[in-house]
C-alpha cells in the first residue's frame, strides 16, 4: 500500500519544486533597470551556494562603489607622468576646474573611456560570458565589451594602441580569475581626477569568486614611464551577482549629449 | 521580548535604508564636481516648466522664473544620470512643459541662471530629491576600495 503511493507523491512534490524552481528562475524583471545591488531586484538573502569551478559567468555589480567619482591615490607620478597629468582639466577630484575648463575626453566630448578607466570609473553593471577560448566582458556604461582571450596566445609585443588594449587571461586555480592587458590609447584617463598613462602600462585584473553570488576584483596597475611604482586602484572590490533576466538601462555618454550638457552648463 | 522585535525590525531596516540611500548618493552629482556652484547657497524658486532634458551625463530641468526684479529668467539645473535618477523614483516623464513647480537649488558662482537640484515640488505636491541638500544625509566618503 506504502508503495502504492510512494512514487506518485514523490512525483507530484519533484513536479511542483521543479515548477517553483522554473518559475522563480524566469521570474521577468521590469525594463531599463538601473541595476546596481541596492535596487529592489537584488536577489533573496539567503545563503549563497559554494562558487562554481572556473566560471564568472553572469552578470556582476559593485554598487555605489563601483562609480570612483572623484579619483584615485596613485602612486607618485614621474616627471613625464606629471607633465602630462598637468594637460588634464577633470570635473572631479584633483585635477578639479569648473565646468567650462573640463577636458575630460569621456564626457566632454564623447570619446570612449577605454581601460582601465572603465574598472575606475562608472564601474556599472557588466556581463560575463565565457566561451571554449575567450571571456567577454559586457559593459552597462558606454555599452562597450572586451574580448579577454584564453587560448593561450601571448600578449602582442608592440601592438597598435586601442581603447580598451589587448587582453588575455587564465585560471590561476578553480576560482581566480586573472587578467594581462597591454596596449592601451594613450588618449584616455585612468580615473574621473585625470590621471594619466603611457602606452608601456600593463594591467592586471584578478577576479575572485568567494561563492555563488560574490566575487572580488583587485586592479594593479604598473606603468613605469608615468609611475614611479605600481599601484592597486581597486583591491578586493566586492561584486554582487545580479538576476540574469535583470534588463539594464542604456547608458551611454554620446558625444551630442556631452555638448548639450557643456553648452548650458559651461558659462 | 517579542514585543522589541518591531523597533529592532525597523531599526535595522531604517539602517540599511540610511546605508543604501549613502551609497546611492556617492555618484550623485559628483561627475563634474563643485567648482562651478556655490556650495554655500540654497534658493527656491517658483517657475513653468520649459524642457526636461533626460540625458547623459546629467539630466536637467529648464525652467521660468522671475527674480527679484520681476525679470523672467530662464533656469537651466542640473541632476544626475538617468541611472541614478530612476533609482531615485524619477523618470523621463516626470515633468512636461508649462508644469507649475517649485525648485530648490544650488546656483553658480557666476550668477548665471545656472545651478544643481536639491528638490523639487511638483504639481500634484510630490517631491523628488536629488540626492542631496537640506535634510539630506551628509556627503558620502569616497568609495570604500579607494
Amino acid at each position: 500500500m506504502a508503495n502504492r503511493w510512494f512514487a506518485p507523491i514523490v512525483g507530484s512534490a519533484a513536479v511542483l519544486a521543479l515548477s517553483s524552481m522554473l518559475s522563480a528562475q524566469q521570474e521577468i524583471l521590469p525594463w531599463n533597470n538601473s541595476g546596481l545591488a541596492q535596487s529592489p531586484n537584488q536577489p533573496a538573502a539567503t545563503a549563497p551556494g559554494p562558487a562554481p569551478k572556473r566560471d564568472l559567468t553572469g552578470i556582476w555589480d559593485a554598487g555605489g562603489a563601483g562609480i570612483g567619482a572623484r579619483g584615485y591615490q596613485t602612486a607618485p607620478l614621474t616627471p613625464w607622468g606629471d607633465a602630462l597629468g598637468k594637460t588634464h582639466k577633470s570635473g572631479d577630484g584633483i585635477r578639479q576646474v569648473p565646468i567650462e575648463q573640463n577636458n575630460d575626453p569621456l564626457s566632454t566630448m564623447g570619446d570612449p573611456g577605454g581601460f582601465p578607466r572603465n574598472l575606475l570609473f562608472e564601474l556599472r553593471p557588466f556581463q560575463v560570458v565565457q566561451t571554449p577560448n575567450s571571456v567577454l566582458m559586457l559593459y552597462m556604461f558606454e555599452k562597450r565589451w572586451r574580448t579577454i582571450w584564453t587560448d593561450g596566445r601571448q600578449l602582442p609585443k608592440d601592438p597598435d594602441p586601442r581603447w580598451y588594449g589587448y587582453s588575455v587571461g587564465r585560471w590561476e586555480d578553480d576560482s581566480t580569475f586573472v587578467v594581462n592587458s597591454v596596449g592601451m590609447d594613450e588618449r584616455t584617463w585612468l580615473d574621473n581626477a585625470g590621471s594619466p598613462h603611457s602606452d608601456q602600462m600593463k594591467v592586471e585584473e584578478r577576479y575572485h569568486r568567494l561563492d555563488q553570488n560574490t566575487m572580488e576584483l583587485t586592479v594593479t596597475i604598473d606603468d613605469p614611464k608615468a609611475y614611479t611604482a605600481p599601484w592597486v586602484p581597486r583591491n578586493k572590490l566586492r561584486l554582487r551577482l545580479l538576476p540574469p533576466t535583470i534588463d539594464l538601462i542604456e547608458m551611454i555618454p554620446s558625444a551630442t549629449e556631452a555638448a548639450e550638457y557643456k553648452k548650458v552648463f559651461g558659462k | 521580548m517579542r514585543a522589541r522585535f518591531p523597533g529592532v525590525f525597523l531599526a535595522v531596516i531604517g539602517l540599511a535604508g540610511l546605508i543604501a540611500l549613502t551609497g546611492l548618493t556617492a555618484p550623485l552629482l559628483a561627475h563634474h564636481g563643485a567648482a562651478s556652484f556655490d556650495t554655500t547657497r540654497e534658493l527656491t524658486l517658483k517657475g513653468s516648466v520649459t524642457e526636461w532634458i533626460w540625458a547623459n551625463p546629467h539630466c536637467f530641468l529648464k525652467f521660468d522664473a522671475k527674480d527679484d526684479t520681476g525679470t523672467v529668467r530662464n533656469w537651466a539645473v542640473e541632476v544626475s544620470n538617468p541611472t541614478d535618477m530612476t533609482r531615485l523614483g524619477w523618470a523621463r516623464t516626470s515633468f512636461k512643459g508649462g508644469d507649475e513647480v517649485t525648485v530648490t537649488l544650488q546656483p553658480v558662482k557666476s550668477g548665471a541662471p545656472i545651478g544643481r537640484l536639491r528638490s523639487v515640488v511638483l504639481p500634484n505636491g510630490q517631491t523628488l530629491a536629488s540626492g542631496g541638500g537640506r535634510g539630506a544625509p551628509p556627503p558620502p566618503a569616497p568609495p570604500a576600495d579607494k
